[in-house]
Order: structure tokens, then sequence, then C-alpha cells
């Protein structure tokens, strides 16, 4: 067995400048492209490690948002909490799955960077890998779920709409708003380790105010407010697209997008400009 | 002409140090900040230190380079700029070819997977596309030795096994230029003449390689060209066994010969160490031996307080840092002795053909006994070297190649013979030769 030859370098092969970094940012968007498996890698192994050695595997990812759901008609039906005309259980499933992604891969992205602090001192990728794929992996998770959903409707006798097309672009919705927002808490983790801890605060009162009170409920005078949570337009999208009741929630989505863009490219910005420091730091 | 596939150009890189803390908790910066509102804090200065600075050098490709020197030297912040691990503060490097480093082995090793999955995602981290890692599955698992257990958890691998794995990934990675860190620290004999032997045919397919270490042996073995460092510069840069003999003497102060004024002799207010040199057994100081003869080391201390029972000891490392032996002063006339104070020589005699060949270190140190106490201690005090002229009666016989071993004693053989083989007994009393012979 012996090593193949190297292949003899002609004047084409690129060449690579490291230097100090520069003050102007710039998406490093080829080198993510030529990473790509490695993502894949990245999200692999989170997905086969979550559920190697328990009891149920993959079928936490159906009972957690199936469990909430339960919590939420019993709790909806004795306090009488608005359901918009549809059954209880499905209402409230439809908001907790994207919730749900949201969540778990918000909680992921903000640990990531620390966690695979091993690998980052060790290795070059482009950093930006971690947070993707801790983005993507919740996406698996959110498939099953989503079964289960179609299981529901299925069960309660709900017909699909045409609406249902617009199931994609809410999702991706989802991911962006999980991606912005991960990577600010993911590069700010890195630097102030307590960020983690505040993290499920954070999404507790976030569900309050994005799962328990649908948007048609909320008083005319607040709904500005309303409307500033990024979630509320995924939220109302997913459930205007999987039930079909009301008309398309357009101003909250419009809202929710223009949020959502600017979270993902400001928090973009900040973390390649955090992570040439965070090596040193880690 | 090779062209150079690397070019460094003044890189530097700086860090903070200082009281601050490598991570910070929001809730201190939040506290600092709600404690001290109107008091307008003197900014502390942030102090800084460059592991790296202005480091400039060429390499072409398929050369093999050393990069040696002391530990803080800057050589793991040089290849972690190489390998773009950190970015630098100042400067520039231009580099042609796909790099992969091997900074540790068993990077991005998982315990709850298993050796196969391990395996895939070690090398997607290391920077192989998923086609090539399966194309070489079969190898790298052969290399490693663990056809058995490849699809069991990692966890169950002993640390052997999964340090085999680790490297048997990493030294399957073709990029055209390869950064090494220590990586052979690690491991036992038998794996680290692998990996070097691996290391040697990847230099030879024409691969471009930077090796950090502190291994001076492996580093002669395989590198033709040498870098050292020195706190963050670059000292030296030629030949390797050029630039590795100049580590040896001046990056450890060594020489045969050591003596220190006592203003600034290594001791506290009751023994002072002032001299430390190796000689011939009859008098001749110098700083290589032949391995046959006996060598005496001087230790030459003054002592300031009398009334203490001092031990001078003196600890003999080998040039990997291998600790041969520690030989404690048990002269009879001292021993267990208050020493008045005064002038003191005590002498080692190292009879020949005991050490092994290569460079030997000596540390000094003087102990007392009750309490126990080490009163000084000098490492790396003086080096000289042992050399076998093989002229055929040491240790090494008639053998004429590489011979490891710590020391090299040359003992006593003996052999008996009998023509005829007895069914059972091995040892049955048979006559010893010289019977058979004659003196």
């Amino acid at each position: 067995m012996t090593a193949a030859p190297a292949a003899p370098l002609s004047s084409e092969q690129p060449i690579l400048r490291i230097e100090p970094p520069n003050r102007w940012w710039a998406p490093a968007l080829d080198e993510l492209w030529t990473h790509r498996e490695l993502a894949y890698f990245f999200v692999w192994r989170d997905v086969k490690i979550r559920y190697k050695q328990t009891l149920i595997g993959a079928g936490w990812a159906v009972l957690q948002p199936f469990l909430a759901m339960l919590v939420f008609t019993l709790l909806g039906r004795s306090a009488g909490l608005p359901s918009d005309s549809s059954p209880y259980p499905l209402f409230y499933y439809s908001a907790l799955l994207p919730w749900m992604y949201f969540a778990t891969s918000l909680q992921n992205a903000t640990n990531t960077m620390v966690e695979n602090q091993r690998v980052i001192t060790k290795v070059y990728f482009p950093r930006l890998v971690l947070p993707l794929s801790a983005v993507l992996s919740g996406l698996v998770d959110f498939s099953i779920s989503l079964l289960m959903f179609v299981a529901m409707m299925v069960y309660y006798r709900v017909p699909p709409s045409p609406a249902l097309l617009w199931l994609p672009f809410f999702l991706l919705l989802a991911v962006c708003t999980a991606l912005g927002f991960g990577l600010w808490l993911g590069a700010l983790n890195a630097i102030y380790r307590d960020v983690r801890y505040v993290v499920p605060f954070l999404i507790e009162f976030w569900m309050l105010v994005s799962v328990v009170i649908p948007g048609s409920h909320v008083p005319a005078k607040w709904r500005w407010a309303y409307e500033l949570n990024p979630m509320a337009g995924v939220i109302e999208g997913f459930r205007w697209s999987l039930m079909r009741n009301g008309s398309l929630p357009g101003r909250s989505i419009l809202v929710s997008t223009v949020l959502v863009l600017i979270v993902l490219v400001t928090g973009w910005a900040y973390f390649q400009k955090m992570e040439t420091t965070i090596a040193d730091v880690a | 002409m090779s062209q150079s596939v690397i070019e460094v150009r003044g890189i530097g890189k700086r860090y903070r140090i200082g009281e601050r803390e490598p991570y910070m908790a929001l809730r201190d910066v939040l506290a600092n900040a709600l404690r001290t509102p109107f008091r307008r804090c003197p900014r502390r200065p942030t102090e800084h230190v460059w592991a790296v600075r202005d480091v400039s050098f060429d390499v072409c490709q398929g050369e093999v380079v050393g990069l040696i020197g002391r530990n803080g030297a800057g050589k793991s912040t040089l290849l972690k700029l190489l390998s773009r691990i950190t970015r630098p503060t100042e400067g520039y490097a231009e580099v042609r070819g796909r790099v992969g480093s091997l900074l540790e082995v068993g990077t991005g090793f998982h315990p709850e997977l298993t050796g196969r999955e391990n395996v895939y995602l070690s090398g997607a981290i290391l920077g192989m596309k998923r086609l090539e890692i399966a194309r070489k599955f079969d190898e790298i698992v052969a290399f490693a030795g663990v056809e058995r257990f490849i699809d069991t958890a990692l966890k169950h691998y002993s640390s052997g096994m999964q340090m085999r794995l680790a490297f048997a990934v990493a030294a399957h990675l073709e990029p055209e230029i390869l950064l090494i860190d220590e990586v052979l620290a690690v491991g036992d004999l038998e794996f680290q003449k692998k990996c070097l032997g691996k290391m040697e045919e990847v230099s030879h397919a024409g691969r471009t390689i930077i090796f950090v270490s502190h291994n001076a042996t492996a580093v002669t073995r395989l590198c033709g060209r040498c870098i050292l460092l020195r706190s963050g510069i670059v000292d030296r840069d030629g030949p390797a066994n050029e630039i590795i003999g100049a580590y040896i003497r001046s990056g450890l102060h060594t020489s045969a010969c050591r003596e220190w004024d006592l203003k600034d002799a290594p001791g506290d207010d009751i023994v002072r160490l002032r001299c430390v040199r190796v000689r011939s057994a009859e008098g001749n100081i110098a700083e290589a031996f032949d391995i046959r003869n006996p060598i005496a080391v001087d230790v030459a201390f003054e002592v300031l307080e009398g009334g203490q029972m001092l031990v001078p000891n003196l600890h003999f490392f080998n040039d990997e840092g291998t600790n041969l032996f520690i030989s404690i002063d048990t002269d009879p006339i001292w021993r267990r002795r208050e020493r008045p104070s005064g002038r003191y020589v005590s002498t080692v005699f190292i009879p020949g053909n005991f050490l092994a060949e290569g460079t030997i270190v000596v540390g000094a140190a003087i102990t007392t006994l009750a309490p126990m106490s080490v009163r000084l201690e000098e490492r790396d005090a003086i080096a000289f070297q042992v050399v076998d002229s093989m002229d055929g009666d040491s240790a090494r016989g008639d053998y004429a190649g590489l011979l490891p071993g710590a020391v090299r004693p040359l003992l006593r053989w003996e052999t008996s013979y009998e023509p005829d083989c007895p069914a059972d007994n091995v040892f049955v009393e048979p006559r010893p030769q010289k019977e058979l012979h004659g003196p």
C-alpha cells in the first residue's frame, strides 16, 4: 500500500491568501458551497446521536409536539381559549409544528459553537456550517411531526386546500428565522458563555406570545406589537396553509419576512466578524 | 525548479493576555458596569503578547520542513495560522494547493458512533469528500487493524485502537500540503514507528510537509530542512542536522560546562550551584565521548550556611526527554553528615559501555532529606554526545544499524553447546563451551 503520488502542481492551482481579517464583510457563499458535504455530515451526526440509545428513537419527534398539543387542548377546553373554529388539537398542533422546530433549532444553534469547540480549534472549515447544520437537522424531526399532522388531518376529515402550496415558503421563513437568531445567539454564546442559559427563558416567553394567543384575537391596538414577532408571521402562515381558515394574513407575513431578513443579514455579518476571534477565545 | 507552494511574509499573531478571562459571563460584565456606573475607571492597560512575529519563509513543493523550538516558541500558532484556524494580526501567507492539517489525532471522533461512522465523519471534517472516504475505507480500516470492530461503538474501543483508527483516517488524507503538529508524541513505540513510516511514504510521493515536533530523532529522519523558532521569530533556517545540533546546544544553553556567578547562581541562602561539567575520567572536558569510556560529571556548589545534610543528585535524559536514570550522591564520607559551609565538588563516575548513543542532557539538583526539600534544581544544565566508533568491541557487537534503547550496557553472555539435541530437556547439563575449545 503506497501513498498516491501528488498531482503535479501547475500554475493554475488556486492561490489561497491568508491574511488579517478585513473591515468589510462579504458573505463567503462559495466557501460554504464547497463545504456542503460537511454540513450534511454534521446534520447526520446530530440526528444519529440524538436518537442513539433512546428507547423510542425518532418517536420523540412525534411525541413531543403531541404531548404539548394535548396540554394545550386540555387547557384550551377548560379555559375557553379561542381556536378559530377548528378542532383544538389541530389548531394548536399547526402552531406547535413550526414552533417546536424553531425552539429546538434555536437552542442547538446557540450551543453549537461551544459544543464543537474541539473541532473548531483543530481544523478549518467555514464556521457558519455549524449553526447552519444545527438549523437543518431540526428539519428531520419536523418532517416526522408533519407526517403526524397529516394523520391528524385525515382523522378529523379536514381536506387539504390549495393554500398548502404556500407551506414550503413558510417553512423557509421558519428556517431563516431560526438561522438568523441562531447566528446572533451562537456568536454571543461563544463569547459570553452564559447566554445559553438565557435562551430557554427567552423561548418560553416567546412561545406564550406566539402559540397561545392566535393573531385573530389580539386587540387591534396591540396588533403592531404582535406583528413585530417574526414567529407570529410564521405561525399564522402555517395555520392558514394547513387548515385554510380565514384569509392569507398578508401583512403579518410581510412584516415577519422583512424582520427575518434583517435579523439574518445582520446575524450573518456579526457571526462572521466574531468567527475570527472565536478560535482565540475558545 | 520547484515553485514555492507556501510563501510566508512577515506574518504575526498577537494575543491579549492578562487578567482577562478566556471567556466572559454576561452577568460579570453587567455586574461590573453596575458597580461602577459613575466612577471613571482607569482603563486597565491590555497586555499583548506576540506569539509569532514577522516570520517569513518559503517552502517548495515536495520539501519536508521540520519546525522546532521550545514550548511557547510559536510553532503551534504558526501551524494554526497556516491552517486558517486563526487569522494573522499582520502579514500574510500564500498557499498553493489543498492543505490538510493534523493538529491532533481523532478530530471529530464521537464515542457514541460506530467506527465506520466515525471514519466518515472524521474524514469529512479533515476535508475528504464522501466518495473519497468510501474508496479508501477498506484501506483505512486495514491500516488501523480494527476490521472486526468497525461496526461497534467507538466508546467500546481501547484507547490504542481509537488512536490507530484516528491516525489511519488522517494518514489517508491526500492534500498537496500536510501540516502535522506533534501527532507522534502520543502512542506506543510500535505505533510511532508506523506513523513515521507512513509519513516517509507521504513525503516520497511528492507532498509538501511541515512537521512540528520535539522529537529530534524523528525530525532528523524525516526532514531535510529545519526552521528553528524562538519566542515567535525565526531563529535559524537551514539543513536539518545543522539546525538540530544548534538547537540542542543553544536552545538548551548547553555545552559540556556551565558556570554561574554567585549572584545568579541557582539556589537559596543555604546552598548555591556554581558549576556543572562533564569530563573524561582523566579530566579532559569534552562535548563528545566514546561509548566505551567512563565519564565523570562534576557538580560544584557553595554552601553558604552550614548545618544541613545536603544531597546532590543528577538527572540524565536523552534527546527525546526520556529520563534515563537519576544518580544520588551516596559518597560515604558526607552521607548523613551535616555539611559545614565552603566549596564542594561532587563527582559521579559513569562506567563506559552503559549509556546509549546520542545526546545526553544532564540536570542537577541539591536536596535536603529531612525535611525533604529541593534546595536547587537546574534542568538542562549541560549536554554531551555519546558516540560509538564502531570498532567492534562495544555493546553493538557487529550490528551497524539503528539501535534503539535508553541505555546500552555491555553485558556478559555465555553459551553452552551440545551436538546431540536431547529429546525432552532443553537445559540438560551440557559441557560449557570453554571446555570444548579452551580459552
